[in-house]
C-alpha cells in the first residue's frame, strides 16, 4: 500500500483517500498477526518438515472451523467493550440440542441443526437482557451463564455422557469438499468479483468527485487479494479440495464483516463501544445493540457447536470445555481487536483462529505434551496483549489538542 | 432561515422553575433569544445556567414555567421533542465517537442507506464534505478518525453535526473551555457564522472576552434568579463581574 500516512499528517490536511485509508487500516491492523504467522509457519517448518504440506494445512483449516466460528460472534462482543465467558460452554449446549433433538427425538439434521443455532441466539438475548435490564457486567452475567450451560449440556446429555451422531449428514458436514473445478471457479468468482465491485465504487466515486484510491494503490490491493486467494486454492486443492466446513465459517467471516463495516448496525456497534453516551444522544438504542450484539454471539457459540460436533461426530460431557472459550477470545485479540471496544474487525477472528490453531497443530506434530502447549499459547496471548496496549498508549499519547 | 421580526424572540422561557430534592436550582428564570442572535449566559457554579440548557435541551424537565418557541407554548419533555422542534444542543464533551471517522459522526443515529439497505457512504461523504468545508477553512478529513483531530476540529464536527439537522437555535455549553488561543478564536468565527445564517445562539461561557468577542446580550443567572441582561455593546466587563458575583443590586434591564 502506498498511503502511510502518520496520523499528524491527516490532521495537516495531506488527506489519503478515503478508501486507502481504510483498507490501509485493514491490512496495518492485520499486519502483526501475518508477521506472527510467518514466523511460526516458519519455526514449525523448519521442526517438522510435515507442517506445511497440503494434508496438514487442509487439516489446520478443518481444526479452526469451530473455534473460528465462535469468535466472529466474540468480536461483536468485544467491539462492544464487552465479554462474552458464557460462548464455550454455550456451544456444548447447543451442541447438545442438536444432538438430543436429532438422536434421541428423531428430528432431521437440518431441523436440529436450526434449533441448536436459534437456542444459542435465544440464550445470547437472554443473557444480554439481564446485562441490559439491571445494568450488570456481561462479565459476571456471561460467567454464571458458562456455569448454567455447562449445567445444561450435562442435564441433557442424561446419564450416557455421550450421544453420538450416526447421521451420515454429519460426516458429510464435516469431511466433504468442493470438487477441484469447483474450488478454483469459486476462486475465480471472488476475485472477479472483488475486483468488480471495488472498480464500479471507484468509479462512481470518481463521478461525483470524491477522492478515489490512486491505480497503483487499487491495482497493489487487487494482486494481493488474487495471489492470496489462488493460493489457498492450489494448497487445497493439492489435498482433497476446499473444504466445505471452511468455506461455512469464510462465509460467516464475509457476512459478519458486512454488518461492521456497511451495515448501520455495526456503526452503532461501534459507536456504543466507542461512546455509549455520545450514542446515546445520537438517537441509538444503545440496550437494544447491546442485547442483540450478545444473540449473535449466542447464535454464533452455537454454529460453532454444531461445526465442532459434527467433526468429532459427538457431543460429551467436555463439549465446548477445555480451552475452547479461551482460544476463542483469545484469537480475535491476538489478531488485533481490543478487549477495550471500538476497534477491531471480524476478520481478525480468522487471522487469530489460524495462528492459534498453527502453534497448536505444530506442537501436535512435534508431539510435545498439553503442559508445554498451554503455556506457549498463554505467553502468545500475553505477548498480544501487551502489543495491544502499547499501540493504545501510542494512540494516547498523540498531542490530541495541541493548544 | 429568514429572521424572525425583532418583536417575537425564537425562544422565549417564561420564569423557569426547577427544584432538584432540597436544593433549588432554578426560581423563576426568563430567556429570550431571537433568531440571529447570540445571548451569553454566564454566572458563578451552581448559578444555574447548566440547569437552564438542559431544560431547553429536552434533558429535564421545568418544574413550573412557560417555555414559547416561535410564538407557541411548547413542552420539552425529551431531547427528541427539543431536535424536532429545531433546537440543537452541543455539549461541553462533544458527544463524539473518536474510533468513527468524520462522516460517521455526523451521521449518527440517522444513516443514510443505499437501495441494498448498506450504508450509502457516498452520499453521506459527499454532503459530510460540503457541510464542514462550509464551516472551516481548515476542515478535518472526511475519513478521518475523530481521535485523530485537534480540538478545534472537534468541535467543527460537533457543529456540523448539529447544523446537520438544520435547526433554528442552537445550545453551546461552554464550546471554548478546552481550546487554545487560535482554536477558541476559530470556534468563534463559527459562533458568527451561525448567527450570520440567522440562527438563534445560547453561549454558555466563563470567559467574558470570548462573550464580549462574539455575543450580542449577556444573561446573567445567580443562585437561580435573573441577575441582569447587559446589551454588549454598551456595557463594560466590571459590570458583568459585578452582577456575576452580586457585588450591585440586580439590575435587571426589560427583556
Amino acid at each position: 500500500m502506498t498511503v502511510t500516512n502518520p496520523p499528524n499528517e491527516v490532521r495537516e490536511g495531506a488527506t489519503p483517500t478515503p478508501s486507502a485509508l481504510r483498507s490501509f487500516n485493514l491490512s496495518r491492523d492485520q499486519l502483526p498477526v501475518l508477521a506472527s504467522l510467518s514466523v511460526v509457519w516458519i519455526v514449525f517448518a523448519i521442526a517438522n518438515d510435515r507442517f506445511l504440506t497440503p494434508g496438514n494445512l487442509t487439516n489446520l483449516a478443518l481444526q479452526i472451523v469451530s473455534v473460528g466460528a465462535i469468535s466472529v460472534g466474540v468480536v461483536f462482543v468485544l467491539l462492544l467493550g464487552e465479554i462474552d465467558l458464557s460462548a464455550g460452554a454455550l456451544s456444548g449446549f447447543a451442541a447438545a440440542i442438536m444432538a438430543v433433538l436429532n438422536v434421541n427425538h428423531g428430528l432431521s439434521v437440518p431441523v436440529a441443526i436450526l434449533a441448536a443455532v436459534l437456542g444459542g441466539a435465544v440464550v445470547g438475548t437472554v443473557q444480554g437482557l439481564i446485562i441490559t435490564r439491571f445494568a450488570l457486567p456481561a462479565f459476571v452475567v456471561t460467567l454464571a451463564g458458562l456455569l448454567v450451560w455447562q449445567g445444561g449440556l450435562l442435564y441433557l446429555l442424561g446419564d450416557s455422557g455421550t450421544i453420538n451422531l450416526t447421521d451420515p449428514v454429519y460426516l458429510t458436514m464435516s469431511t466433504s469438499s468442493l470438487p477441484r473445478w469447483a474450488g478454483w471457479l469459486l476462486a475465480a468468482v471472488v476475485v472477479v468479483g472483488y475486483g468488480l465491485t471495488t472498480a464500479q465504487r471507484r468509479r462512481s466515486r470518481r463521478a461525483v468527485g470524491l477522492k478515489i484510491e490512486t491505480a497503483r494503490a487499487l491495482g497493489m490491493r487487487l494482486g494481493l487479494a488474487a495471489v492470496s486467494v489462488t493460493v489457498i486454492v492450489a494448497v487445497l486443492n493439492a489435498d482433497r479440495g476446499v473444504p466445505v466446513a471452511v468455506l461455512v465459517l469464510l462465509a460467516f467471516v464475509a457476512i459478519g464483516d458486512l454488518v461492521v463495516r456497511r451495515c448501520p448496525f455495526g456503526r452503532h456497534v461501534i459507536a456504543v463501544g466507542s461512546n455509549t453516551e455520545a450514542a446515546r444522544r445520537a438517537g441509538i438504542n444503545t440496550k437494544r445493540v447491546r442485547i442483540a450484539v450478545f444473540a449473535i454471539s449466542g447464535a454464533m457459540a452455537g454454529a460453532g457447536g454444531v461445526l465442532a460436533a459434527s467433526r468429532l461426530l459427538s457431543v460429551y460431557q467436555g463439549s465446548g470445555g477445555s480451552d475452547l472459550l479461551l482460544m476463542a477470545i483469545a484469537g480475535p485479540v491476538i489478531a488485533g481487536t481490543s478487549l477495550f471496544g471500538a476497534r477491531g474487525s471480524v476478520w481478525s477472528a480468522l487471522s487469530g483462529a489460524v495462528l492459534l490453531g498453527s502453534i497448536s497443530n505444530g506442537m501436535d506434530l512435534l508431539s510435545l505434551s498439553s503442559s508445554v502447549k498451554f503455556m506457549v499459547t498463554g505467553l502468545v496471548l500475553v505477548a498480544a496483549v501487551i502489543l495491544d496496549s502499547i499501540s493504545r498508549q501510542r494512540l494516547a499519547a498523540k498531542p490530541k489538542r495541541p493548544t | 432561515m429568514a429572521p424572525v421580526d425583532k418583536g417575537e424572540p425564537l425562544l422565549f422561557a417564561q420564569q423557569i422553575t426547577k427544584t432538584f430534592g432540597a436544593v433549588q436550582a432554578l426560581k423563576g428564570v426568563d430567556l429570550a433569544v431571537s433568531a440571529g442572535e447570540v445571548v451569553a449566559l454566564v454566572g458563578d457554579n451552581g448559578a444555574g445556567k447548566s440547569t437552564l440548557v438542559k431544560t431547553l435541551a429536552g434533558v429535564q424537565s421545568p418544574d413550573a414555567g412557560q417555555i414559547f418557541f416561535e410564538g407557541k407554548p411548547v413542552s420539552l419533555d425529551n431531547p427528541a421533542v427539543s431536535s424536532e422542534l429545531g433546537i440543537a444542543t452541543i455539549y461541553q464533551d462533544l458527544a463524539l465517537c473518536d474510533h468513527l471517522d468524520v462522516v460517521a459522526n455526523l451521521y449518527l443515529g440517522r444513516e443514510r442507506r443505499n437501495a441494498g439497505r448498506l450504508l450509502n457512504e457516498q452520499e453521506m461523504e459527499l454532503k459530510a464534505i460540503e457541510l464542514v468545508g462550509s464551516l472551516s477553512t481548515n476542515p478535518p478529513p472526511a475519513r478521518a478518525l475523530v481521535r485523530d483531530l485537534s480540538g478545534g476540529q472537534r468541535q467543527v464536527v460537533a457543529i456540523a453535526r448539529a447544523l446537520l439537522a438544520d435547526p433554528k437555535l442552537v445550545l453551546l455549553d461552554e464550546p471554548t473551555a478546552a481550546l487554545g488561543v487560535s482554536q477558541t478564536h476559530e470556534v468563534l468565527e463559527l459562533i458568527r457564522m451561525l448567527r450570520a445564517r440567522g440562527l438563534g445562539c445560547v453561549l454558555i461561557s466563563h470567559n467574558l472576552d470570548d462573550i464580549f468577542a462574539v455575543a450580542d446580550r449577556v444573561c446573567v443567572l445567580r443562585l437561580g434568579l435573573n441577575a441582569a441582561d447587559f446589551t454588549v455593546s454598551d456595557c463594560s466587563h466590571e459590570a458583568v463581574v459585578a452582577a456575576i458575583t452580586g457585588a450591585t443590586p440586580s439590575t435587571t434591564t426589560p427583556l
